[in-house]
């Protein structure tokens, strides 16, 4: 793909990049050509992706999110651990961006070192369903008959429970458990891989129906026909011409799903039974400034907006790239 | 039609089964005290457990501890709270709460949403467009306890425009408003995309130049031929969405401290009331199953492609 675009970027932007090709032989030249006017689907794509302002617009706020959650320290002056009690509650000023906290901690430091727990959840958790429910979903699309039908049956049973609800019953069940196989399940880390393993196995459904539906749509097509007649491996075909052609709606899913489940984790931990302090997220802040929130609504507004802001920017970056995918929008 | 209905409730009756059984194992086959929290802030005495354990048959094994809290639930029993008041008969109270939630939410939803869907498809890339998806946009990013709080923040407290809360046995319907606003916002947005691209592609349909071109009113072209058309998959995910508004009002009872079966659930994890937690959640997922087989099978019956498969 890469190759591609760079090479139809040069046809476009420098006619005199042909007179340096010149000394090859005419058939190439017209191969050159044909390339440049047909494009593939994804190249296609991610050209009209790159005129779309929302495009660039999330994909900054993305990076800086990210940012945020391998390196906080690069936009921070406070540690996390500070806080003054005789500075409660403070609202935003010059020394305190954000304001503080009833504990006298410093917002902002907060909700910069709470991007780590709520991206990491939704990366976690969205990479997890995105491996499991399209390598289900491609086994039930590509080989069919009863093996589809157990798949599909079991997708149903796990798709009944609404995730939300799913959610509050496995973590609040598990929270009188310490530990499983001599591994603490209560620490900062075990507690946001109990909230990712039940984001996993109750999303996997919506995404393997996805993919299976898709996997429907290109198997019966002349390519693919095409290279088993050659003899190629079900291996080769489903790698290099059904995986290709079937992966752009679970990308766009994928994409919008990552902001929901960031989402979700502040919903969980809101209500008290997602992440908890000590561990910083920003469901955990938003849970912290309720009590508060009359007099002092800033500690709950801030953490509130970042939260919006990442949910929002995954959601336009997977709208876009649904449009830049659908040949309708054109 | 009738072998579709038929298949159709075959399919539903494994599923049933196996999702409250997934819920059922969730609570009870975790490892761990089942009486924690039940009597305060220390163990219960020993005695207490062994009658728990005897009355929720919790020394069988799983799959036989299943088969008797199934046959409760069929019988329309679904076990006793931490205040020994039967969990059916407190949903059944709730149950009229949150339908009444409910049925508010998709009332606003659905014209909103319809409204806005409709006048921003006619239109594509004109102002009003812009302004739907824009703030569509912005509706679906902002986390629903966040709208909740600030709904309840600015609209209830600060301006005393609606009251702050809807407690109370039978909460009037003006106080509904504010909860059934912030519970339909997120599906508002939807049903405003979803409207907006059926409209935008059945605009430029053969059937619509065909209307035109026999020389009916611009209002007929897109009241009748269009809107009827565009209608079908927004009234199908109002259908599914119903079933989610019943089940799905966990926060939003939370926030304003509704009486419902969602506020239930809310104090009944507070509380580590498992009993109560299970029972409550088994029936809303039998109420969001049975929801969408009848959305399912309406559709059937609407659209004459999906039955003759």
């Amino acid at each position: 793909m890469t190759d591609k675009t760079t090479a139809q970027d040069s046809a476009a932007d420098g006619p005199g990049q042909d007179e340096v090709d010149a000394p090859t032989t005419r058939s190439a030249a017209i191969a050159d050509v044909a390339e440049g006017t047909s494009r593939s689907l994804s190249a296609d794509a991610f050209r009209s992706l790159r005129r779309n302002p929302f495009f660039w617009i999330s994909s900054v706020l993305i990076f800086l999110f990210v940012l945020m959650a391998i390196w906080p320290s690069l936009f921070t002056t406070y540690d996390l651990g500070f806080n003054d009690l005789s500075k409660s509650r403070e609202t935003p000023s010059g020394e305190h961006w954000f304001g503080t906290d009833i504990q006298g901690a410093d917002i902002y430091t907060r909700t910069i070192y709470g991007a780590r727990a709520s991206i990491l959840v939704g990366v976690l958790a969205t990479s997890g369903v995105l491996l499991l429910g399209s390598l289900l979903g491609l086994i039930a699309g590509y080989i069919g008959g009863l093996t589809d039908t157990l798949i599909s049956r079991i997708g149903d049973i796990f798709f009944a429970i609404p995730l939300l609800l799913s959610g509050i019953i496995f973590l609040s069940s598990m929270r009188g458990v310490d530990e499983i196989w001599g591994v603490n399940i209560q620490s900062d880390f075990g507690v946001i891989i109990q909230v990712v393993l039940v984001f996993v196995l109750f999303g996997w459904p919506s995404l393997m129906r996805l993919m299976r539906s898709s996997v429907i749509q290109v198997k019966p097509n002349d390519y693919v026909q095409a290279a088993r007649a050659l003899g190629a491996s079900p291996m080769r075909i489903i790698r290099r011409h059904v995986l290709p052609n079937a992966m752009a709606p679970a990308i766009v899913v994928t994409t919008i799903n990552l902001g929901a489940y960031i989402a979700a984790e502040a919903t969980l931990s809101f209500l008290g039974i997602g992440l908890r302090p000590p561990t910083v997220s920003w469901g955990v802040m938003i849970n912290d400034g309720l009590t508060p929130l009359r007099a002092s609504p800033h500690i709950l507004f801030f953490p509130a907006l970042f939260l919006s802001i990442a949910v929002l920017a995954f959601i336009m970056l997977g709208d876009a790239v649904r449009d830049a995918f659908d040949p309708k929008s054109r | 039609m009738g072998k579709y209905i038929v298949r159709r409730l075959l399919q539903m009756i494994p599923v049933v089964v196996f999702s409250t059984f997934l819920i059922y194992a969730m609570v009870f086959a975790m490892p761990g005290d089942r009486t924690v929290g039940m009597c305060g802030e220390r163990p219960c005495p020993p005695a207490f457990v062994a009658a728990f354990n005897e009355k929720y048959h919790l020394n069988d094994p799983l799959p036989v501890q299943y088969g008797y809290y199934a046959a409760n639930v069929l019988s329309g029993d679904l076990g006793e709270n931490q205040y020994g008041n039967s969990v059916s008969e407190e949903l059944a109270e709730r149950f009229q709460v949150t339908a009444k939630l409910a049925v508010m939410a998709l009332a606003f939803e659905g014209v909103i949403g319809i409204l806005a869907g409709v006048l921003a498809g006619l239109r594509k890339g004109g102002f009003i467009d812009n302004l739907v998806l824009v703030s569509t946009l912005f509706v679906i990013s902002v986390p629903i306890f966040v709208t909740g709080f600030a709904a309840q923040f600015f609209l209830g407290l600060k301006w005393e425009i609606f009251p702050a809360l809807a407690s109370g046995k039978d909460p009037s319907l003006f106080a509904l408003i504010l909860p059934a606003m912030v519970l339909g916002s997120t599906s508002l947005a939807y049903i405003a995309r979803l409207m907006r691209s059926n409209i935008a592609e059945n605009i430029k349909s053969d059937y619509v130049r065909t209307a035109k071109a026999k020389g009916l009113s611009p209002r007929r072209i897109v009241g009748v031929h269009t809107l009827r058309n565009s209608m079908i998959p927004v009234v199908t995910f109002m259908g599914y969405d119903f079933g989610a508004l019943l089940g799905g009002a966990i926060v939003t009872e939370g926030i304003f401290a509704v009486n419902g079966v969602g506020g239930y659930i809310f104090t009944g994890i507070g509380n580590r009331d498992g009993i109560a937690v299970v029972g409550a959640v088994t029936a809303l997922v039998i109420v969001y199953l049975m929801m969408n087989l009848l959305v399912d099978l309406l559709y059937g019956a609407l659209d004459p492609r999906i039955s003759n498969d």
